[in-house]
């Protein structure tokens, strides 16, 4: 079988799983929600076999999972957001339009990826203006306490995301390009002379500097995280992690004592209980929401999400706390098979990146594999209480425009990669 | 760079094993978490089930119903209790905003049919597979209604608490406590429960006072002491006592009491007579000779110092006996206790009304406490009976002999002596009256305890006032002898 006749036979599994959750959804609620909201589905299948189509023209060769996964996981988030609120859904709905069509037009347009490569100072200076343009006065905009956001007109979006995503584009180029001296020209202390190594921390000190002076704190650890991997992946060298590590941590050190933000986030992690009704609030109720789903879950639409008033009993829950909704309706044992999924994502990412034969495509497979493995650790860590909780997306499966827009973009790429990796080893 | 990678991916895969492994800790603890209060999983659950109803004893007045409401497509089940505060502390409540209280609490796996009895697991599964609602198990209580609202209305605008017993079988036919609350308001106007006025200070309206009010037992404690003192076979209803008007405990008079009735020294009397007319100088010296470990003894083969049993949950009772600091305490040392005001019942005594009307039923009941109860059976959804409460031997007190003196004794007191106003027309009626102080004047714990008709037992009282300017003869006898009148009009 080819590789798009079986990622299309993927999507068509996908869009059965779907459309079992969306029909249990409905008969749960359908008091509530209206007939016309089944149609959501139709929709959904439609897009990803439009971008299926864009994938058989441009990407022959891509691998044929990347894309059901990211259907499969973007369908499960969708399920969650319309089961809460079916408006929500639709909105949701509209960005997966504009995530397919930003993934089209890259793959139409941009017809070798490694173009990317020639420009990407370039792209390092955009993502630097991305992350600075939330901070400018009169643009910017705080959400819940984080500064992330660019207001326009009535859109607002995450600029961050897409930053995230050309970091890892400028990383993979710029590490490819010292990975020897890096590795091999150590001056003092074991550690690379201060001309490699300085524009490096340059740029990404500044990246932190903004990162934190924004608030966005699960950001700043998944950008701290990303680099780390791949300087370690780029140079093998476990000193440069353990440095990293290090500094990460006396950072991290001096924020708990100097933002009371970040005090307050580590005070709740280490003692949800002593205030469940205020500060521990959230993490208390997703707590009660995971633990109450049992092994199987209440089903979808059954779980206890929705106050009787229509609000949700966690705040945020379509955004950072959908996992929790999951682990509700669905159990441990959904809960489970969507971080498995991620898990399978990393293995076709990873895949993709060993078998590539230029030290650009690996890094760069690698960078956005993690990237994405990083994220939903953090926020699925940080709602179940393992690691202090910091507001970010689950990659897919959150409601966020800006995120899954970037997320396509992320796909794009591992596709892009795969489909020159592939083809290579066919003969082509 | 392949190497780096593969250990990249273990790295990760470690990561994602760690919140897999975290969400299945949660679902360890979820037993414990369920129970906490906040949590909506657990509310919801509660409230999305058809709770049983709960009876009174003739099985049709209702005293608890549900009414569904649909809410985002699920239906609610809440509650209304249709006779408003008539059996407010005992049935309790259940609500979405403050949890549950009385029998809505301790009976809640029967009443949301969550427990482990064979035939509901069964219906709940069946329930569940077929995707129905879950339907609790109905309570019929013992409470008689037209008793229970006697007692209520005798107790209307004072602090107390009155407790009815069946003293054959142990049945609670009547349990009130005033101020009284609507369990109704509970949900949404708790403040204005909060902000009731009572003769109490504060009102507390929520305090069932019949199973945790602490009441100075004063002389309704001489029918214990008289137990302990006829039982040692050291004394007889005939012994002789010579009452000088006081009592030296520890070389310090202690002068006889308001309680009593006739002159202030009485001389030489009997033992019956010293009971009947509460005499507090010749307790003091049957204390004496008898010591307070018998004394206490004797209290606990009557309950003292043991959980009253009943089925409302064990947070809303409280042990009888001597506290110190608010706390319980049973001395080791009996030089820690003076014996002559411990046989009158003063001496750091404290008793609930529940507590006093088991000692009544006991002595009716020929010496043997019934175990106490509330609740008579419990009914599957489809009205079969699914248990039945029989009735239990809680303790032996005293012997027959024993308890049939004190019942004569108790008699006269009704008779002539202290306790004159419980008399019922062509009844025999039993009773001892109690009058205590508690150091501040016109602020008496008031009692009386008492049973009817004396010769063939089928109602055992204890009423238990406070801050009374009178005695117990003049407050709270009374009222146990329009109890005790409601239970005889009903059919035995």
């Amino acid at each position: 079988m080819s590789l798009r006749n079986r990622e299309l036979l993927n999507l068509l599994g996908v869009g059965i799983l779907i459309g079992l959750g969306f029909a249990s959804v409905y008969i749960a609620r359908q008091s509530v929600i209206s007939t016309a909201s089944l149609s959501y589905l139709a929709f959904f299948l439609g897009l990803f076999v439009a971008a299926h189509l864009v994938a058989r023209a441009v990407l022959p060769y891509a691998d044929p999972y990347l894309m059901p996964l990211a259907a499969l996981l973007t369908g499960i988030g969708l399920t969650m957001i319309y089961r809460v609120d079916p408006d929500l859904a639709l909105r949701q709905g509209l960005w997966l339009v504009i995530g397919l069509g930003v993934f089209a037009a890259c793959a139409l347009v941009i017809r070798d990826y490694r173009a990317l490569d020639g420009v990407k100072y370039i792209l390092a200076l955009c993502a630097i203006v991305l992350l600075i343009l939330p901070a400018l006065p009169g643009l910017g905009a705080t959400i819940n306490g984080a500064s992330l956001w660019v207001r326009l007109g009535p859109i607002a979006f995450q600029p961050g995301e897409l930053a995230k995503v050309l970091l890892v584009v400028f990383l993979a180029g710029y590490l490819r390009d010292r990975r020897e001296v890096l590795a091999s020209g150590l001056g003092r202390f074991g550690l690379p002379p201060l001309k490699h190594a300085g524009p490096l921390l340059l740029i990404w000190g500044g990246a932190m500097l903004i990162l934190f002076q924004t608030n966005d704190l699960g950001g700043g650890l998944l950008y701290f995280a990303v680099f780390l991997a791949m300087l370690y992946v780029a140079t093998g060298r476990w000193a440069f992690v353990a440095v990293g590590s290090a500094l990460f941590a006396l950072g991290a050190y001096g924020l708990y004592h100097v933002v009371p933000h970040v005090e307050e986030r580590v005070t709740i992690w280490l003692h949800p209980w002593s205030d469940p009704v205020d500060a521990g609030y959230q993490l208390v109720q997703s707590i009660y929401a995971i633990a109450g789903g049992g092994l199987f879950g209440a089903g979808l639409g059954r779980g206890v999400l929705v106050t009787p008033e229509g609000g949700t009993y966690i705040p945020f829950l379509q955004t950072d706390f959908i996992y929790s909704a999951i682990a509700q309706e669905l159990g441990l044992a959904g809960a489970a098979a969507v971080l498995l999924l991620y898990i399978v994502l990393v293995y076709r990412g990873f895949r993709i990146a060993m078998l590539a034969d230029d030290g650009f495509s690996k890094l760069l497979a690698t960078g956005l594999t993690v990237t994405l493995a990083v994220q939903a650790f953090i926020i699925v860590g940080g709602v179940t209480g393992l690691i202090p909780l910091t507001g970010i997306t689950l990659p897919f499966v959150s409601y966020g425009g800006s995120s899954l827009v970037a997320n396509f973009l992320v796909l794009w790429l591992l596709m892009a990669v795969s489909n020159r990796v592939n083809a290579r080893a066919a003969g082509l | 760079m392949n190497s780096q990678i593969r250990k990249l991916f273990l790295v990760l895969c470690l990561l994602f094993v760690a919140v897999i492994a975290t969400t299945t800790y949660w679902l360890w603890r979820s037993p414990d978490l369920e129970a906490r209060q906040g949590n909506p999983t657990l509310v919801v659950r509660q409230l999305t089930i058809k709770r049983g109803l709960i009876y009174a004893a003739d099985g049709r007045t209702v005293l608890a119903r549900n009414r569904p409401r649909k809410i985002q497509g699920r239906t609610w089940y809440l509650r209304v209790y249709p006779q408003d505060d008539l059996t407010a502390h005992v049935v309790g409540y259940s609500t979405v905003g403050r949890s549950r209280a009385g029998l809505e609490k301790s009976m809640n796996d029967f009443l949301t049919g969550s427990n482990s009895n064979l035939s509901t697991v069964v219906d709940r599964t069946l329930d569940k597979i077929r995707g129905l609602t879950q339907v609790g198990n109905d309570l019929v209580l013992t409470i008689q209604p037209e008793v229970q609202q006697v007692a209520l209305d005798q107790l209307e605008g004072k602090c107390g608490a009155a407790v009815a017993l069946d003293p054959r079988s142990g049945e609670v036919l009547a349990m009130a406590s005033s101020p009284p609350y609507n369990p109704n308001l509970v949900e949404n106007r708790f403040e204005e429960i909060l902000a009731a006025q009572g003769a109490c200070t504060p009102a507390a309206p929520l305090l069932n006072r019949a199973t945790q009010g602490l009441f100075i037992p004063g002389s309704t404690f001489k029918v214990i002491t008289a137990s302990a003192a006829l039982e040692s076979g050291r004394f007889t209803p005939e012994s002789r006592f010579d009452d000088p008007g006081y009592c030296t405990v520890y070389g310090k008079r202690v002068s006889n009491f308001a309680d009593q009735s006739g002159p202030e020294a009485f001389g030489n009397v009997s033992f019956a007579e010293a009971l009947q007319n509460s005499i507090n100088s010749v307790f003091c010296n049957v204390g004496k000779e008898l010591g307070p470990q018998a004394i206490l003894e004797q209290a606990k083969r009557y309950g003292f110092y043991a959980l009253p049993p009943l089925e409302t949950p064990e947070s809303e009772r409280r042990p009888s006996g001597l506290y110190q600091r608010g706390r319980l305490v049973l001395p080791d040392d009996p030089n820690a206790v003076d014996p002559g005001r411990l046989a009158f019942g003063q001496e750091r005594l404290l008793a609930t009304p529940l507590q006093m009307a088991m000692v009544a039923a006991g002595i009716a009941n020929g010496g043997v406490v019934m175990r106490p109860y509330v609740v008579d059976r419990i009914l599957a959804p489809d009205g079969d009976i699914l248990t039945k409460t029989s009735p239990d031997e809680y303790s032996e007190a005293v012997s027959p002999q024993t308890a049939a003196e004190l019942a004569a004794m108790m008699e006269l007191a009704v008779q002539s002596g202290t306790g004159t106003a419980a008399q019922i027309p062509g009844v025999r009626v039993a009773g001892k009256t109690g009058t205590a102080e508690t150091g501040r004047p016109g602020q008496n714990d008031t009692w009386f305890i008492a049973f009817a008709p004396a010769d063939a037992p089928r109602v055992a009282v204890a009423v238990a006032l406070s801050d009374q300017a009178g005695t117990g003869g003049g407050t709270a006898a009374p009222i146990a002898r329009s109890i005790m009148q409601a239970v005889l009009a009903q059919s035995a």
